[in-house]
């Protein structure tokens, strides 16, 4: 694949891998192009990885609860009597409660994640949010998508910018899969070799479409033939995806996971999945939706760890899960809640250090509009899969010193 | 509309002096004066001269970049055109409005009913599932002024200005606050971009959108008054955070009728203290603040430098931008003029640029339709290939609109264009039945087939030596990826042509 002379193109970055050189370079000469956002020069500023470096053998798994979970109905404050005063409608009884200590518990319908939970694989992180939140849909994504503070605003994906400062190898079959959305979040932006699709399936039934050919021409067409390439080589990997004794959900969610193990057991190398779970914008109704999707996350959650366990991979794989926000403590006329602060997210793997991790709110005091304040910022958890997880510079990332949540083991 | 007539009245004297000192090294007033005036030696390769005929070539850049596609017959047309004409042609034919009317209920008083304060789940869902459909018909509708307008670059700086202030009905709600918003940018899309700035500023779905209506005195909401600034005229970098803050005042006491859901002004809440925005100080209000920001010698470079980026070439130069931007400040902001200089600058028919520009999932889907000629009955299946490809028209990812260029392909978006154009290649047209595209049939009973016979007819006799050539002179802005794949008869070549990477581009 290889061109003579292509290595010397680009004199700014001494990675070997042509595949990131021959990216670099592209970035270096639509640099303008993005000047705008101030995002590409990361690229630039950063030395790329040694041997010693990034360690993309951990794979990371970023889920994504769309429309914003209710994360008091996640890990239910069931001590709190200004919990049940808040919530007269939505309220999870005190003895439907899964205990995880003497104040809180998870839904019911989170039992699925339980034998994760026994064998400490399971962190519960409380309070996750970001100082100044905003409350909406799009703009509170990007926030979160793109490792912003809320006033500020960036182009790129917290992932792209990762992967321009410290690329992956070139064996690898992408930077990263996004599953089941169209928008790529964390993985926008110029640069990353990101695959899109909404299962493996229905990818290599497309796949024939691309052709591979050799790199050449502009910068766009140049692009062009790299993707053309990536699925060629992305469709040849999986073509006969490995059989799981897993049994995966019949469920959106589900297949989702499904695509995403056969992925990374397919030899399919690469860094990070996104899965996204739509649905969670329960402004009306809320009993009837959420524990639904809640059973539907944690099935696929217990489906990916014994999917990955017998591809041997779980003990490489770290799992979080993210959302634009969470819910309001009160809840509305509807019997649904509406769009809050600080929620409560899920770290899980094979090396995670199981626990709980921030603090609990107290809803005593807590009015019919009120939110609560983070008391863990988001950029702190990415901050432990960057530097905790993949050992890549977290700082240059996200443009801060955010210290790293103490939910890994090693 | 007094306000920023007053600020272009300003302009016309306070132009010159400010790109004298502004622009640098740029001379100002000796290329600008006339966009015919061309012939400049540096230019390195050979491209038709402006005042020489365009050929097949320059055409298909010309009609292809601010259009939607071109067919053979408009290709012939316009490569018998000097530059200078072909683009004076464009700009003749430009609109203020649609050549069709919206779909009903669009634009009714009724469309704009909503659910009250304790509504019905029921009732609630039956206005959301009535809006998705009305926003879907809002789509077809417009697709399909994209392919039977007169004069498609009015479409095409329709679209522009609609990811430029991206305004997204997920917010909105409201599919005929859509499509109002779509006839202000329609209405004034080459028109004057002064009046245009002020005019989107009072569009209820845009202050629904970036919270105008929320914003009042005391309880300032910035969010307008800084997407004015950063995505809208300035850029990040060429204002700072009071300037938002301050503006964000100005602004208080701009809102929209609850009930015809219009701008309206309610001046109790209206902040009439003293601001300073950009160096400007008094009892500013909104227009004020608008007429500052048009004041700036930014906000030309800054329009001037996204419009080089739709139309010319990926990366914009720097000194062509500088002189562009001057003479559109000089000439009170008229659309027309920047586009004239884009138009007719050598940078738009380099070599080097062409097949530089990624084009747009609408160009994958409308331009197709309309080199081949085809006009499908139904355009929704159409409006659900777009949003595939990454581009659902009235709902742009953010408050950024849609990235584009190189953003536009990733391997689900590149399959998804790859996917349909097969599927457009297979239809009825064609002469092989169509699988539907996200389950409705992309066949069309009234339709206007691909009429392969004689679609290369109009062609001059040296467009090229075979229906080969002839149709990849139409069809490809540069050399095939993969020449080995495309051949037969012209009915195949098309069909293999539209495979290929090169066909992505413009």
């Amino acid at each position: 694949m290889s061109e003579p002379g292509r290595e010397a193109m680009n004199d700014c970055d001494n990675v070997r891998r042509p595949r990131h050189s021959r990216r670099t370079f592209l970035r270096a000469a639509s640099a303008l192009a993005v000047a705008r956002t101030g995002a590409a020069r990361v690229a630039f500023a950063v030395a790329p990885a040694s041997d010693a470096g990034a360690r993309y053998d951990r794979l990371l798994v970023l889920v994504e609860l769309k429309g914003g979970n209710d994360g008091f109905n996640t890990l239910v404050p069931y001590a709190d009597p200004g919990y049940y005063r808040v919530r007269p409608k939505l309220a999870v009884p005190r003895d439907r409660v899964i205990v995880l200590d003497d104040r809180v518990g998870l839904h019911p319908s989170l039992a699925p994640l339980v034998p994760l939970g026994e064998a400490r694989e399971l962190a519960v992180l409380q309070g996750v949010g970001y100082p100044d939140p905003n409350l909406s849909h799009f703009r509170s994504i990007e926030i979160w998508d793109t490792a912003s503070g809320s006033r500020q605003f960036l182009a790129n994906g917290w992932l792209t910018r990762t992967f321009a400062a410290s690329p992956t190898p070139a064996t690898f079959a992408a930077d990263g899969v996004v599953i089941g959305s169209n928008d790529m979040g964390p993985l926008a932006g110029g640069g990353v070799r990101a695959l899109a699709m909404a299962d493996a399936a229905r990818f290599i039934g497309r796949a024939n479409l691309a052709h591979r050919e050799p790199a050449r021409g502009n910068a766009a067409l140049r692009h062009l033939l790299e993707t053309e390439d990536d699925i060629v080589e992305a469709a040849a990997r999986l073509a006969r995806p490995r059989a799981f004794a897993t049994t995966f959900p019949a469920t959106p969610f589900g297949r989702a996971v499904r695509t995403a193990s056969e992925v990374v057991a397919a030899d399919q190398s690469v860094a990070a999945v996104r899965i996204t779970l739509q649905g969670f914008d329960t402004h009306r109704g809320q009993a009837g939706v959420q524990p639904r999707l809640l059973g539907e996350l944690a099935e696929g959650l217990a489906a990916l760890r014994g999917a990955l366990t017998e591809a041997g991979r779980w003990q490489d794989t770290l799992v979080i899960t993210y959302a634009e926000f969470g819910r309001r403590p009160a809840e509305n006329i509807s019997a649904g809640t509406d769009h809050g602060t600080a929620s409560v997210h899920f770290a899980l793997g094979g090396r995670v250090a199981g626990g709980l991790y921030g603090e609990t709110p107290s809803l005593a005091s807590i009015g019919g509009n009120d939110n609560v304040a983070h008391v863990l910022d988001f950029r702190a958890v990415y901050a432990t899969a960057l530097r905790g997880w993949w050992n890549v510079d977290a700082r240059s990332v996200l443009g801060g010193d955010f210290a790293a949540v103490p939910f890994l083991r090693t | 509309m007094s306000a920023w007539r007053r600020w272009w009245i300003l302009a016309a004297c306070a132009g010159c002096a400010a790109c004298a000192g502004g622009a640098g090294s740029v001379p100002s007033g000796t290329e600008v004066a006339s966009p015919t005036a061309g012939s400049r030696a540096a230019t390195p390769v050979a491209v038709s001269r402006v005042d020489a005929p365009l050929g097949i070539d320059d055409a298909r850049t010309l009609l292809t970049r601010t259009g939607f596609g071109a067919t053979p017959a408009e290709i012939a047309d316009y490569a018998r055109l000097t530059r200078g004409a072909a683009v004076e042609r464009l700009l003749a034919a430009t609109t203020t409005r649609a050549s069709t009317a919206p779909p009903p209920p669009i634009g009714s008083p009724e469309s704009l009913e909503r659910p009250r304060r304790g509504a019905s789940d029921d009732d609630r869902k039956a206005f959301r599932r009535a809006q998705a459909r009305d926003t879907m018909a809002l789509r077809a509708w417009w697709l399909h002024e994209m392919l039977v307008t007169p004069s498609p670059l009015t479409e095409r700086m329709t679209l522009f200005w609609h990811g430029h202030f991206a305004t997204g009905v997920q917010k909105v709600r409201l599919a005929t606050l859509m499509y109002r918003q779509n006839a202000t940018l329609r209405a004034n899309a080459v028109g004057n971009f002064g009046a245009l700035l002020h005019a989107v500023a009072r569009d209820p779905a845009m202050m629904i959108w970036l919270d105008t209506a929320q914003n009042r005195r005391g309880h300032p909401n910035e969010n307008f008054a800084r997407e004015a600034m950063e995505l809208f005229t300035l850029g990040e970098g060429h204002y700072d955070e009071r300037d938002v803050q301050e503006a964000a005042r100005a602004f208080t006491g701009w809102s929209v009728d609850r009930d015809a859901l219009a701008f309206t002004t309610r001046p109790r809440l209206h902040d009439d203290g003293v601001k300073t925005v950009l160096g400007r100080t008094g009892r500013l209000d909104g227009n004020d603040v608008l007429d500052t920001i048009l004041a700036e010698s930014r906000t030309a470079t800054f329009i001037t430098g996204e419009l080089w980026r739709e139309f010319v070439s990926p990366v914009p130069d720097e000194r062509e931008v500088a002189r562009i931007a001057a003479h559109f400040r000089e000439s009170g902001y008229d659309i027309k003029a920047v586009l004239r200089d884009l138009f007719t600058s050598d940078a738009m028919f380099a070599e080097t640029s062409r097949g530089a520009l990624v084009k747009s999932p609408v160009d994958v889907v409308v331009g197709s339709l309309h080199t081949l000629g085809i006009v499908p009955d139904d355009m929704r299946p159409y409006a659900l290939a777009c949003a595939a490809m990454g581009q659902n028209l009235f709902a742009p990812p953010n408050v950024r609109g849609w990235p584009g260029g190189d953003a536009w392909i990733n391997s689900g978006t590149l399959l998804a264009r790859k996917q349909f154009l097969a599927r457009l290649a297979r239809a009825d047209n064609f002469g092989i039945p169509a699988p539907p595209v996200g389950g409705m049939p992309m066949r069309a009973a009234r339709e206007t087939p691909f009429d392969v016979a004689h679609w290369l007819d109009p062609l001059p006799a040296d467009a090229g030596r075979d229906a080969r050539e002839r149709s990849l002179r139409v069809l490809l802005p540069i050399a095939p990826v993969d020449a080995a794949a495309i051949a037969g008869d012209t009915s195949n070549v098309v069909r293999t042509a539209l495979q290929d990477p090169a066909y992505e581009l413009q």
